[in-house]
Parts: C-alpha cells; structure tokens; sequence
C-alpha cells in the first residue's frame, strides 16, 4: 500500500475531481484540515539552535498544542506593527486591494486544488483579517463586517498551512490590477510564524546547513571534492576530454556559483557536468568554492534576515578569492536573490570589475552594480558571436520544451537568452501554450520549499497546470524532454512529469549545450553526458530537420 | 448577510438625506457635511498617501511581464519590463489608464475533465474600464455646477456625451454605461460563487453607494427634475466659501448629495483608496535596474553570520586531505 507521501498514492481521476465550489461555511469559520500529503513536516529544535532562532522545540502539526510562548499575541503583532512600518509593499498591499477576484484561477494551487483559500485573495485575508482588527479604525470600529477578526490560535494554523501552500512563485502579481504580490504576502506570514519559531523542517534544515557548510545539503569540502571528481571522470568516459576542476582558487578571474541541488541527484548533475565541459572548452579562468558552494538561498523562504545572512558568503568569498566578477548557474530562486536582493544586502561590490567576457569582450553593463551574470546572459552572447562550434543534430532525438522558472520570468525578465541559446542547440524545440510560459509561467508546484514528498498531494496538485501543457505539447508535437533553468524544478518537475505526462524526461539547457557542442579535442562522441549512447552517432554525421514551432 | 446590511446602509443613509429639505436642514446636509465630507476626503487621503510614502522600500522588487534589457541584439519589452524612469512612467500610464494587468486577465478551466484551458477573459476589464471612466467624465461633467462661466471644455465635453440627442435635457451616453457596468459588477460579485465567498460588507458597500448616486444623479436630472438654479447657487456658493441654501431644492438632491457626502468620506478609508495606491505599489513603480544601480535599504542593519574563516577553521583537516587550498595551515 502506498503512503500519502508517494505518487502513487494519489489517483489522477481522484486528483482531477477538482471542486472549486466553496464549502458552505464563511472562510473565517472553515477550519483547516491538516490531512496527510498536504503539510510539511515541523522545523527541528536543532537547527533553529544553530541559527538563533526564537522558542526551538520539537512538536508536531497534528498536535491540538503548538507550544507557542506565552506572549504569542503580543509576539506577533509587535512583528507586524514592525514589518508595517518597515516595507512599504507589505502595508499597501494590506491596504488596497478591492477583491475582484482577477488572481483566483491563477494559481496553480487553486487551479489544481479548489481551496478557495488558496485564491490569492483569500490567502492575503488571512493576514489582512488581523491587520484590520489591529490596525485600521475601520477594522476596531465595524468588526466582521469590514473583514476583520480575532487573532487566535487557529489563524496561526492556518497560517501555517496557507502560507507554506504558496511557493511565491508572484505569478498572480502579473495578473493584479495593483501588483499585489503574494510573495510578499507569503514573506511576511512566514516571518511572522517565524518569531514563535513555526518553520518548516524541509526549509530550516537546508538553511542551518547553508549557514555551516555553506550549502543546504551540508556537503564539506571533501564531499563536494568526491563529488566532483566523480563527474570529471563520467565527462572523460563520455567525452574522452579529462577537464580541469579549480576549486578555492585565488586570483580566478570569475567566481561560479550554483544551486547546491545540482551537485547530487540527477538530472541537475547533467548541468553541473555540462558547466564542467563547457569552461574547460572555452579555456576559462575560473574557480568553484566550497565555502560560496550554494548560490540557492533557501532563506528567502525564511526571512529576510536569514536570506542576508546565507547570502553574505557570495560576495565575501568573491573577495576573499580575488576574482574580477560573478558568474550564477541555471536557478531559479538564487536568481531572485542575486538580482532583486544581493546588492541591496550584502553589497556594494565595489571591489569588483564590471562584467566582461574574456571571449567576446562584451561588456554586460545590465550587471555592471551587482557584477553578477547569467550563465544563459553569458551563453547566449558566446554563441551569437560564433564562439561556441554547435552541432544541434546531436539532440535530435530531443524533442525540448522550455519552462520559464518563475523567478527569471517574473523578478528579471530572463525570456529571449534560454530561448535563443534553446534554438541553436536543439532543432526541435516547441513551446507550451502562451498562457503557461514567459511571464505567464507556470510554477512546478515545489518552489519557496514546498518540495519534499510528505507534502506530495500539494505537489501533485500545484504541479497540474504545468503539467498538463507539458502532455498537451507531448500530444501534439511529440515532446519528449523538458527543459528548465532551476534546480528545484529539475527535482520537481521529475515528479510533476511522470505523474501527469509519464515519458517526459527533465534537462538543464546547459546540458543541452553541452551535449551539442563540438569540442576540440573530443573523441567520437558517441555517449551524452548521460552516459547513454546518441542516437544517429554511430554512423556519419546527419543534419536533422529544423522545426520552431 | 454582507449584501443585506451594504444596501440597508445606503439606503438608509439616501433616507436620512430627504431630510436636507425640511426646512432649517439645508445647512446640515447642504452645507456642513459637504464640507466635512470634502476635508475628509483630502485630509484623509494625504493621511493615506503619506502613510504609505513614510514606510521605506528597503527593496527593488518590480514583477517583470517581458523581456528584460540585457543584450543589445535581444529586444527589450520596455512596457513590460521597463528598465528606467522614463519606461516606468509609461508602464505605470499603461496601468492606471488602461488597466493594463487586468487586460491579461484569463479564465481557467478543466475541460473534459482532464484538459485545462486557459481563455480571455476580458468582462471584468471592460466593466472596470467602462466604471471608471465614465465616471471620470461625470464628475467632469459636474463642473458645470461648480464654475461660472462655464470652461469651453467642459460644454465640449458634453457635447460628445450627448451625441445621441436623445431626450430633453439630452441623455449623456455615460450615465448609462456608468449605471451599466456597476450593475455588472454587482451581478458578477453576487453570481460567481468564488468572488461571492471573497466580498465583505466593504465590498458591497461602494457598489451600492456608487449605484445610488448614480441612479439619484439619473432621476433629478430627466425624471424628477429639480431646480437646477438653485442647486447652481448651493454649489457656487459652496465653492466660494460664501454659502447659501436656496429654498427650492427638492429632498431627492439632498439625497443625492448625502451619499456622494459619504463616499468621499469613506473613500480614503476604504478600499477605494486603490486609486492613490496604486501609484506607489512597488512592483510596478520600480524599474528593473536591479543589477545595474544599486538600491539601498534604509534601515539595512548588520546580521550574524559564518565568516569563512570559521568555515575554514571547522574544516581544515578535511579541506587539506581532500586538496582544496586554505588560508591557514593550522
């Protein structure tokens, strides 16, 4: 018998009765149903001990007491009077919204779920509700009927589970006519469950980790070197190429960071291969590090204070190392980070050079402050120059799609790169359909730390509208492959795609890269970095046909 | 319950505002409570705004909706994805002209039980552009009352609303499509089970309130006509700070006036007060520099953190056995 926390637990026509009636009883009077398979699991005394962190216990979510201090009220609405008067999204977004209703169907857990509490609106009321009462005169003087109530115990519960069923993935914030951003909203809870101690373990974990060894998944120096060389030899079997692995190595000219997840399980490995290869190849100066070993942050999921705290490494090893500038690998949420937060934090990185690369000389002026650059930024100026030797039909038996992570779609902008570099390595690439993809994208269901399997049903539930575009383009064009630039959706989305559209394998676009490209001093090649044998490569080298739909 | 108690109020409220005729009340509710109600409005939407304006952005966190300006050769979605002050304005003019962001707005919807479709959706959008915009030009059009001589413009205006030449006085196309999409968007809060299960009293309130004016503002102007002269006086006179209150106003005006009195009143309070928010919503009034200009934090402060000599100090040995360089031998 399967267990809540595996797929096969979970029915597809149970999963696709999807009733987004609501219950009969008013939202403020509809308690929350912790059911298997749909919370996470609670953050463990010990690592909030290594963190600092207020009232470390160890309790259950299935328990009638949560053991919270006993000022817990007074706890949380001194946090909220503070965060007030400390962010200005936070107190407009309290303010303004007028409840139209435009977020409810898209997110991609009420598409996929039809708890109304997991409209955007709603879960914004669940804090609003408090801040009314607290806070506003309206809220004092009409009570329920201008939307407010009680803090009590339950809110906390609720709070707890709606705001760790968000994976701030902001892409109802595109749709709203004021920018609301649920991310923020999301922030703000968690930090504010945060100051009674009520984190999630699948998050707290990796952060007490991160903070130690520099990583979440508390890999040291000789693990990663293992690791590491692990792969090295896998490139050489694959390649006959025996490439170069500096690692902690000063005067580097560029510091490479990457999320930690693509260090150990497949398929993120394949792009942390690829990274190998590809540098080796173009003969590039630069250095790994042990101590900057996570550009991934899983303290955005945590507060801002602890996403300052993890992220200070960056820059602190940068300067320790002596490098010129910054390359990040394919993420998602480090590139929320290091794009919208990293200077402001841990910043200015006044002692280092503005981006260029070494090959091309292209200035990348976009990052001239926070010096920090896109390995697609990167790629795509490499091979728009004509310095990368591609032979796309060496991916022809891919048939690619591309997911936007929500993070580069939505808090950079990062379209055109992926997409561009995607149709020169690949000769058949298609995309989903436009409401699931750009700035409309489609978050795996697992993102802000919602992805590990105890809280499978949400997973599985958040993860249908990405997954069913995937079956629609596996129907239609034959899709075989999908790609994403984010560690936590080539772990997600693994299990998002067996599930609703079984056969579709995930893939970095690095690894697509580096499987396409030509190296110099490559023997046959006739293995991927898969170590599975190309189709076509054994015979003589055949152009495939070129489709873009 | 929410609607019940919203339109009781309003109604209530349009009763209470007959009594402005009853002789000795047209200074109350002719001449008080519009003041009141318009310093309310001002004081209390400078409250507001510099509320809002007195809490930091201690982050640049503008959803971007295209492509973002890297590469020279990749075309930048300036709209979408505005990368300076300039393109920022013109996202923003976008927003709060055109309602931009709900111009995207989809439905979604599992069909076949197995397939989800994503459609436009585009009847919201229509109603709150049609709502706020002819809005916009009836409160324009009021300027007639409120200035004397009459601006050029405002006549012109009045023209164009009244091309249909229907009616005496001439019905202006607005007061329909006004009354219209407010009706509309009460159908949809009351028909659609989700919006219905997310509307509070707040939010039933403004609809009824706006519906009142709207209908009263309908009625005194073709189907119980009111001394118009008067009410001229009342309203230059309030506009000059030398008040008079003519006799020959009828109670319907008075009612009229009462809750146009209470939405401005209620306006910087509400949810209405969308319409200075919006403004400063930081998503959307930033530009996507992040990497190019550095923000500051105003209230940044310094956190606890594992600097690398300590990292290097609590793994020294495995360092130096696994071949990684470190600072201190020892």
């Amino acid at each position: 018998m399967p267990s809540p926390d595996e797929m096969a637990y979970y029915q597809q026509e149970d999963l696709l009765k999807i009733d987004s009636r609501p219950p009969k009883t008013a939202w403020m009077d509809t308690p929350v149903d912790f059911r298997p398979g749909s919370f996470i699991y609670p953050g463990k005394a010990k690592n909030l001990e290594i963190l600092d962190l207020p009232n470390p216990r160890d309790w259950a979510v299935t328990d009638d007491d949560w053991k919270l201090p006993d000022d817990w009220k007074k706890i949380v609405l001194e946090g909220m009077a503070e965060r007030l008067s400390k962010y200005r999204s936070f107190r407009l977004f309290m303010d303004i919204c007028v409840r139209c209703g435009a977020c409810a169907d898209k997110c991609h857990f009420f598409i996929g779920g039809g708890d109304p509490k997991n409209m955007p609106v709603l879960r914004a009321e669940l804090l609003r509700s408090i801040y009314r009462k607290d806070f506003t005169a309206m809220g004092k003087v009409f009570g329920k009927l201008a939307g407010a109530r009680e803090l009590t115990t339950d809110v906390i519960k609720e709070w707890f589970y709606y705001f760790f069923q968000c994976t701030e993935c902001r892409r109802c914030s595109v749709f709203c006519p004021y920018g609301i951003d649920t991310a923020e909203i999301t922030m703000m809870g968690r930090e504010l469950l945060g100051l009674l101690g009520l984190y999630v373990n699948w998050v707290i974990e990796p952060v007490a980790n991160c903070f130690r060894f520099g990583n979440h998944l508390a890999i040291q120096p000789h693990g990663f070197m293992d690791t590491m060389e692990f792969m090295v030899d896998d490139i050489e079997e694959a390649t006959g190429v025996r490439v170069g692995l500096p690692v902690n190595k000063k005067g580097a000219e560029i510091l490479f960071v990457v999320p930690s997840g693509d260090f150990v399980a497949a398929p993120g490995i394949y792009t942390c291969m690829a990274y190998l290869l590809l540098f080796h190849e173009l003969g590039l100066d630069y250095t790994w590090s042990t101590y900057a070993s996570d550009g991934g942050n899983f303290g955005l999921f945590t507060s801002h204070e602890t996403m300052k705290r993890l992220n200070a490494k960056i820059y602190a090893e940068a300067k320790r190392l002596g490098v010129k500038w910054i390359l990040g690998g394919e993420c998602g949420h480090m590139w929320r980070v290091a794009h919208q937060y990293m200077d402001t934090m841990n910043g200015p990185a006044d002692f280092l050079e503005v981006p260029k690369s070494p090959f091309t000389g292209t200035v990348f002026d976009h990052a001239q402050s926070t010096k920090m650059v896109h390995i697609m930024e990167f790629m795509a100026d490499l091979i728009q120059h004509g310095k990368m030797k591609l032979d796309p039909s060496r991916n022809d038996h891919i048939r690619v799609t591309l997911h936007d992570s929500c993070n580069p779609a939505r808090a950079m902008g990062l379209l055109e790169e992926p997409r561009y570099v995607m149709r020169k390595v690949c000769n058949h690439f298609f995309e989903m359909p436009e409401n699931t993809i750009r700035e409309q994208t489609f978050c795996c269901g697992g993102g802000a730390g919602l992805g590990t399997d105890e809280n499978m049903e949400m997973r599985l539930r958040g993860g249908l509208p990405r997954g069913n575009a995937v079956k629609y383009v596996q129907e239609k064009h034959g899709v075989n492959q999908l790609a994403a630039m984010c560690a936590i959706d080539r772990a997600t989305l693994v299990t998002v795609c067996d599930y609703w559209a079984p056969g579709v394998l995930v893939t970095g676009v690095g690894e697509l890269i580096a499987n396409a490209t030509v190296l110099k001093d490559e023997t046959k090649r006739t293995l991927d970095l898969r170590m599975e044998p190309i189709p076509g490569m054994e015979g003589d080298d055949q152009q495939g046909d070129t489709s873009d739909e | 319950m929410n609607v019940f108690v919203s339109l009781v109020a309003v109604g209530g409220l349009f009763l209470l505002g007959l009594l402005g005729a009853r002789p000795g009340m047209g200074w109350m509710f002719g001449v008080v409570i519009p003041y009141a109600a318009v310093a309310l409005f001002i004081g209390g939407l400078i409250y507001r705004v510099m509320g809002w304006a007195n809490v930091p952005v201690p982050f640049r966190i503008p959803t971007t909706s295209g492509q973002q300006k890297s590469l020279t050769w990749i075309k930048q979605e300036r709209l979408e994805n505005p990368h300076n002050t300039l393109a920022v304005i013109g996202r923003m003019a976008l927003e709060i002209l055109f309602f931009r962001s709900l111009l995207r707005n989809t439905k979604s919807e599992l069909v076949e039980g197995r397939r989800l479709v994503y459609g436009t959706d585009l009847w919201l959008w229509l109603a709150a552009m049609a709502m706020h915009w002819s809005f916009l030009i009836i409160l324009f059009r009021h300027l007639r009352l409120l200035t004397q001589p009459v601006p050029l413009c405002v006549t012109f205006l009045e023209k164009v609303d009244g091309f249909l030449e229907v009616g005496i006085p001439v019905i202006y196309v607005t007061s329909f499509i006004f009354l219209a999409a407010l009706a509309y968007l009460l159908f949809r809060r009351l028909a659609s089970a989700k919006v219905r299960y997310i509307s509070l009293a707040s939010d039933y309130f403004p609809l009824f309130l706006l519906l009142g004016i709207g209908i009263s503002g309908f009625y005194l102007r073709h189907l119980d006509k009111t001394d118009i002269v008067g009410v001229k006086e009342l309203a230059l006179g309030l506009t000059h700070f030398a008040p008079v209150v003519p006799e020959s106003i009828s109670p319907l005006f008075f009612g009229h006036l009462l809750l146009v009195s209470v939405l401005l009143a209620y306006f910087p309070f509400s949810k209405l007060v969308h319409m200075a928010g919006v403004f400063l919503s930081p998503t959307r009034n930033l530009a996507n520099s992040n990497r190019r200009v550095r923000h500051v934090n105003p209230w940044d402060y310094p956190v606890k953190l594992h600097s690398y000599e300590a990292y290097e100090d609590d793994l020294r040995d495995k360092m130096k056995a696994a071949g990684v360089p470190v600072e201190k031998e020892a």
